[in-house]
């Protein structure tokens, strides 16, 4: 399976409302992520503010800021490698990637209760 | 009218907190009655988060943020927190390991995230957790006094389930003002006792400070529905400096008295249902240990306060240079800056008019409820030259607020919507919603000169700098910055084009918030031109002596602006009506 992993510019916060616009780019992505996590698929994501480890121990996170800066967020790698830089991956491709559908992926998180019908 | 607050006479809870907007004299107060509680036998802790640390002054004694005996005062220890100091101890923390390891320009992006109102707010309670979770605090100490109390929205942040469900880790929602917060996870158990011991009233007492006049006692009526709401339902309000006597035939003395008694006739309805005491205006300074022993006596004027009214006057420009300035500079946009209750609208009135008068078209927009800009062009008085808009805050996040939540609010979860709102509660969304409002003001009129009553921060600029030059590059993301807000940009930075002006009081706090405020503007490369000191009884005429006590205080405040932090500094005294209508504004500027 795949490993896909998504670095994140330094952000307030993921849902952007405290930041100058509200991208809705960015609630796609949390919930797309959601989905593909519940269903197990391998996929991170980490914001440099949060979490700046992670941006240093990944040689080709770290080496893509020291040439193009912080612009170059948010980049993305697919089994180690960079598939986008500066921009989040569309349903479409994360699909792709996972071999699965786009309406999988905007799946609402929910609880599942399971409901015992009787025999 | 009320009775006098005398620590002495009344049963206190544990924790007492000291709320209240910038230099209603929380420190000072707070300070009296931990002196007053220590004189009488009680072991007293004071916890001051003071940035001008004018407590060690007072106690002479250089305090950190571990409590320690105060020589001086027995009975009595404190501690001063710098709720900034601590945000920057926190920022430090979460960038300081990765220098050398990222990229420079990288780590300034993580800094600029962490430089929130909300970050120092978090910071702040975080430093308070400490003392309010300790139960050993309370078998050392039989008081704990606190000069400051926590925001609505703090409260409400760490109360949400969300905040602790570990949505961090899984990278998911975080929410904003959590950002902060992800570093102190470990910490829920203690910020959930802290809490407790907020709203249980047998411990905890909120003591709302507020000046006698309109906009400080709607502050205090705003904070005391909010943190009644969250559970803080033990309050209390002490209405500071209240002019005892007045002497008739001095003009001045007699207008201050009249206004302090109208204010509080007006006192909204809800406040008025809280027990309300009052504390004196007193001549002298509270500093010095003896001078806040005297607070509780009720005496107006220390013996050994002897006025040198010989020293040279300073002689500043008035209102009316400023305009000149303008006017001759052909400034285009001129924001008035500064904490509430310092008279920005005021000010930002008169500066319109004034231009007016000098026969430019000129827009003026204000933030303060429009109700009020009415009031302050009464009958109708306004010039061809002159249009007037208002902007109502509220109306401008509630319209915020619903955009976000029909473009983000999809497929999200009760409570990660929940979390959403809360972030939608963040003081940074208030300047965002601001901000977008008056750009749209502002390229509306082109071929006027628009003044406003409000100014956006340091923090809002930058953030909205590097969301544009992000969107410049890439133009992917579907929330793009509004046109508008990208125009401004630039325009705010061209001083030939924007100038802004910060108003401030002749007083401790009031000059230090506006030193930082204008601190903030500096990281985004603006620099405010003029500071304007508001209401100034070392401008008037007054003989009154306990205005002149208080006046000839004001000085070292008029020259510190004037001498270190201003570029240009202009004085306005204290007046002694409120300005309405255009003809009356005429007089700030005469």
């Amino acid at each position: 399976m795949k490993k896909v992993e998504i670095y994140d510019p330094a952000m307030c916060c993921s849902t952007g409302v405290c930041g100058p616009v509200v991208d809705p780019d960015l609630t796609r992505i949390a919930s797309a992520v959601y989905s593909l996590e519940k269903k197990g698929f391998t996929i991170a994501r980490y914001n440099l503010t949060n979490d700046p480890g992670a941006f240093v121990e990944n040689g080709i996170v770290n080496q893509a800021l020291v040439e193009k800066g912080p612009e170059v967020l948010p980049l993305v790698l697919v089994d180690n490698e960079v598939v986008k830089m500066a921009a989040y991956p569309t349903n479409e491709e994360l699909a792709e990637w996972f071999d699965t559908t786009p309406a999988e992926l905007q799946e609402k998180p929910r609880i599942r209760v399971s409901v015992n019908f009787g025999k | 009218m009320y009775s006098l607050f005398n620590p002495k006479n009344m049963p206190l809870t544990p924790f007492l907190f000291f709320t209240g907007k910038g230099g209603v004299g929380k420190t000072s107060t707070a300070c009296a009655t931990a002196v007053a509680l220590a004189d009488q036998g009680k072991n007293v802790l004071l916890v001051s988060t003071d940035p001008a640390s004018n407590l060690q002054d007072v106690l002479e004694v250089d305090l950190t943020n571990e409590p320690m005996a105060i020589p001086s005062v027995p009975n009595l220890s404190a501690c001063n927190i710098d709720p900034e100091e601590s945000a920057r101890a926190y920022k430090e923390n979460v960038v300081g390991p990765y220098r050398g390891k990222l990229p420079d320009a990288v780590l300034a992006t993580m800094e600029e995230q962490l430089s929130g109102a909300c970050t120092v707010e978090i910071a702040a309670f975080d430093e308070f957790s400490h003392l309010l979770a300790d139960e050993t605090i309370l078998d050392q100490f039989d008081h704990v006094l606190f000069d400051t109390a926590p925001t609505g929205h703090t409260l409400r942040l760490l109360q949400l389930p969300t905040a602790w469900s570990g949505f961090l880790e899984e990278s998911t929602h975080g929410a904003s003002c959590l950002g902060p917060l992800a570093g102190l996870e470990g910490k829920k158990e203690m910020y959930a006792k802290a809490v407790a011991s907020l709203s249980d009233r047998e411990k905890t007492t909120l003591l709302l400070i507020a000046r006698p006049d309109n906009s400080s006692l709607l502050e205090a009526d705003r904070a005391s529905g909010e943190l009644k709401e969250i559970g803080i339902r033990n309050q209390l309000l002490i209405v500071n400096g209240l002019l005892q006597t007045h002497q008739p035939e001095d003009a001045v003395s007699t207008a201050f008295y009249s206004r302090q008694r109208q204010a509080l006739q007006e006192t909204p309805e809800a406040l008025k249902q809280v027990m309300t005491y009052a504390l004196p205006f007193v001549s002298y300074s509270l500093t010095g240990v003896e001078n806040l022993r005297h607070l509780f006596s009720s005496y107006a004027m220390t013996t050994f306060e002897v006025e040198d009214t010989n020293e040279e006057a300073l002689a500043l420009p008035g209102l009316n240079q400023v305009i000149e300035d303008f006017s001759e500079k052909n400034t285009r946009v001129i924001f008035t800056m500064g904490k509430g209750g310092v008279g920005k609208t005021s000010i930002a009135s008169a500066i319109a008019v004034g231009l007016v008068e000098k026969g430019h078209r000129v827009h003026l927009t204000t933030t303060d409820p429009a109700a009020h800009l009415a009031y302050t062009f009464a009958g109708g008085e306004t010039r061809d030259n002159l249009s007037i808009s208002s902007i109502n805050p509220q109306i401008e996040v509630e319209r915020y607020k619903q955009t976000v939540l029909a473009n983000a609010g999809n497929g999200l979860s009760d409570e990660e919507l929940a979390h959403l709102q809360e972030d939608l509660e963040s003081p940074c969304t208030e300047e965002i919603a601001l901000f977008q409002a008056f750009a749209a003001v502002v390229e509306k009129s082109e071929n006027e000169i628009v003044v406003i009553d409000t100014a956006p921060t340091g923090h809002t600029l930058l953030l909205l700098d590097s969301t544009e030059a992000y969107h410049k590059e890439m133009s992917r993301s579907t929330g793009d910055v509004p046109e508008n807000v990208k125009k401004l940009l630039p325009r705010l930075r061209n001083p030939e084009e924007t100038v802004v002006v910060i108003v401030t009081l002749a007083e401790a706090t009031p000059v230090l918030e506006a030193a930082r405020l204008q601190e903030d503007l500096k990281r985004a490369q603006i620099e405010p031109k003029w500071w304007v000191i508001n209401q100034s009884l070392y401008a008037t005429e007054t003989t009154d002596p306990i205005l002149r006590g208080r006046a000839s205080s004001e000085k070292k405040w008029i020259q510190k602006v004037n001498e270190e932090l201003a570029s240009k500094c202009a004085v306005i005294p204290w007046l002694q009506e409120e300005k309405i209508g255009y003809t009356q504004l005429k007089e700030f500027i005469l």
